[in-house]
């Protein structure tokens, strides 16, 4: 009995693991035609360039060409482009979903209203939201330009404003997401403890620097680190708003220059260097962000 | 100073009330306890006191000052939640410190008065920790510490110890009467243990659906409960009551021509000075109440029943009685004593004078 147990152990241990993989596999397929494939295919294509003129055939070079387009000017102008992009929407999109929250905190009667339409930006498609903006800055029947903000040229063909007014568009899309996670973070902070804080003198502004916010760093946390992977990957809202001359009007973020590459210049080769960077890019940007901010975010016990 | 007064306040939830009408005063470096069980409008009272809720009705008065418009950061009180509710992102020296940061005491000053809150609760050496690398003890410490560092005119205390298991919860509790002795503060105390209200208080106010039912000290309270609901309320194993007939006594087979209350199984002896006041109030009904110390079994009593369970606790005996209509009723006796078996026949006997009386109607005392 006691000399069998080991073997019948292992046996079983060998049998349960090949029902995992069998319950696995399904996913494990979707994985590899969607996402490892396309991933590992994306390197492949970077090491050859393509010719001017497309049916060509392409050519091996190696990483001449990824050397070649990281060092271009026009790549150094995209990233800045990007990261431009991602500080005029990220925060902007942060504050005012937590600015919310804490408004629409409340036990009111009617508050659910506001709580719906805060969150409501969430449900609409960036192609809503950008032919909402296109409207409001429509310089002959917009509401913005009504109102006395009215450039030459207009907003979204203009060179100074066309990157800030497509931000915008991003920070009330983000707004949505932003206020619905942090209701569910401020739902998370007890009560007594804002309450002891108000007994014990603390009046609002401090309670909310000194008790809210810290109680909120993890998930203030979490949507800057969320919200930045989603401005580097911003792109309908460009396509839309912006849809040509994104160099002169300075919206010539990654992902359109990798779409722009693709399509209008049909070079596989060159989208799929900066498809890459994009990646390398926002993975090093995230391992950052943890290791910054996670040694200040105060997880409760 | 520290005097507190609730007159005719009114609290409402929507259609529920919580509290009703309460009219009470706390005397100046008194320990009053609020007492009731959950639901019973306690906490709500101790939040209205706070400045947490605001009365639907009434006025609330703190010192000398009317405070229904007084904020409560404003209220010059402390209090200690049943949570505790420490600041779980900062350490124990800045958690004591937080109310005096609020309140722009300087630094010098601040040090002085944290050294202090610590040292009386015994938490030096802790000071860097924060509270998830506390024990239930030590959090609880703390909140008191950040409660008693300011000196506030009244200290309100929610459960503060129903979180601590039982062995540290009687520690604290003689812990807690002496600090408050010491500092010669007010204190206003939420419990819904009456052992708690018992030993702590000077005075207590027990609250049942969000009427006061009776304000007395401890011992008082508990020899004449003003109502059954205090009288089944206070006191552990809990009052016996028994329902039954007020008759005289020289009807049937006794001979005795003192009146009698008849219960199931037998009756009970009254004083003619109880005799008198059930006459004078016309009841022919009446509930008995009788303290399990005061129950005795023995083979003079004069109410039969049986043995339903015996529970042995080491100092004292609890003798569970089934009468004969399955009422149960309690009788407390000293270890010494043989306990009696399951299932035997006994007679319970009281004395007249350690009877209470109380109207089946309207529940309240009987007396003159």
């Amino acid at each position: 009995m006691t000399a069998r147990r080991p073997t019948s152990r292992r046996a079983q241990r060998r049998r349960e693991a090949a029902l995992g993989y069998v319950l696995v596999a399904p996913a494990l397929v979707v994985f590899a035609i969607f996402v490892f494939y396309p991933f590992a295919k994306n390197f492949e294509l970077a090491l050859y360039r393509n010719p001017p003129f497309p049916h060509l055939p392409r050519r091996y070079v190696g990483l001449d060409q990824a050397v070649d387009v990281l060092t271009s000017a026009d790549f150094r102008e995209s990233v800045w482009t990007t990261v431009v992009f991602a500080i005029l929407s990220v925060p902007a999109g942060i504050f005012l979903g937590l600015a919310l929250a804490v408004a629409a905190h409340r036990r009111l009667r009617g508050i659910g209203i506001y709580r719906t339409i805060f969150a409501s930006t969430v449900t609409s498609s960036v192609a809503v939201a950008s032919v909402i903006f296109g409207t409001l800055f429509n310089p002959v029947i917009g509401w913005i330009p009504a109102l006395g903000f009215n450039p030459r040229p207009p907003v979204l063909e203009n060179p100074d404003w066309a990157l800030p007014a497509v931000a915008l568009v991003s920070v009330w899309q983000n707004i949505g997401l932003s206020f619905i996670i942090m209701s569910a973070g401020l739902q998370a902070i007890p009560d007594e403890l804002l309450e002891a804080a108000e007994i014990d003198g603390a009046r609002p502004w401090r309670r909310f620097w000194r008790v809210t916010v810290p109680l909120m760093s993890p998930t203030i946390y979490f949507t800057i680190v969320v919200g930045s992977i989603f401005a580097f990957q911003a792109f309908g809202q460009i396509d839309l708003l912006t849809p040509s001359n994104q160099k002169l009007l300075g919206t010539n973020v990654l992902t359109y220059y990798i779409f722009s590459n693709l399509r209008e210049r049909q070079d596989p080769g060159t989208a799929a260097v900066l498809a890459i960077a994009l990646f390398a890019i926002t993975l090093l940007l995230t391992l950052t962000q943890m290791r910054l901010l996670e040694r200040r975010v105060h997880y409760a016990a | 100073m520290g005097r507190v007064a609730f007159e005719h306040v009114t609290k409402q939830f929507g259609d529920v009330t919580a509290v009703d009408d309460l009219t009470l005063d706390v005397e100046d470096r008194e320990f009053l306890v609020l007492l009731g069980p959950s639901g019973c409008g306690k906490t709500t009272a101790l939040r209205l006191l706070a400045g947490l809720e605001d009365p639907t009705d009434g006025t609330i008065t703190i010192g000398e000052r009317v405070v229904n418009d007084v904020a409560a950061l404003d209220r010059d009180i402390a209090m200690v939640f049943q949570s505790y509710a420490l600041y779980p992102h900062m350490t124990v020296r800045r958690n004591i410190e937080f109310p005096l940061r609020s309140r722009k005491v300087p630094e010098a000053e601040r040090r002085e008065l944290v050294s202090q809150a610590v040292a009386t609760l015994g938490l030096a050496g802790l000071e860097d920790r924060r509270p998830a690398q506390l024990s239930g003890g030590q959090r609880q410490r703390v909140a008191l510490a950040r409660a008693i560092v300011r000196r506030p005119q009244v200290f309100l205390m929610d459960e503060p110890l129903s979180n601590l298991d039982a062995t540290l919860r009687v520690q604290t509790r003689a812990e807690l009467v002496e600090l408050q002795r010491r500092l010669e503060t007010t204190v206003v105390y939420v419990t819904h243990d009456q052992v708690e209200a018992m030993t702590m208080a000077n005075r207590i106010a027990i609250l049942d659906q969000g009427v006061l039912q009776q304000v007395g000290a401890p011992h008082d309270v508990y020899a004449r409960p003003a109502n059954l609901f205090v009288a089944r309320f206070i006191g552990s194993p809990p009052m016996n009551t028994v329902t039954g007939t007020v008759a005289a006594g020289d009807d049937g087979d006794d001979a005795s021509a003192d009146p009698v209350v008849r219960v199931s199984g037998g009756r009970f002896e009254l004083t003619a000075e109880q005799a008198k006041l059930l006459h004078d109030q016309g009841l022919v009904e009446v509930v008995v109440g009788v303290r399990p110390e005061h129950t005795e079994l023995g083979p003079d009593g004069s109410v039969d029943a049986v043995v339903a369970v015996v529970e042995l606790l080491g100092h004292e005996q609890h003798v569970i009685c089934r009468l004969e209509d399955g009422g149960l009723v309690i009788a407390r006796q000293a270890d010494d004593r043989t306990p009696p078996d399951i299932g035997t026949p006994v007679r319970l006997a009281a004395e007249p004078a350690r009877l209470h009386l109380f109207d089946p109607r309207s529940g309240r005392r009987i007396e003159g």
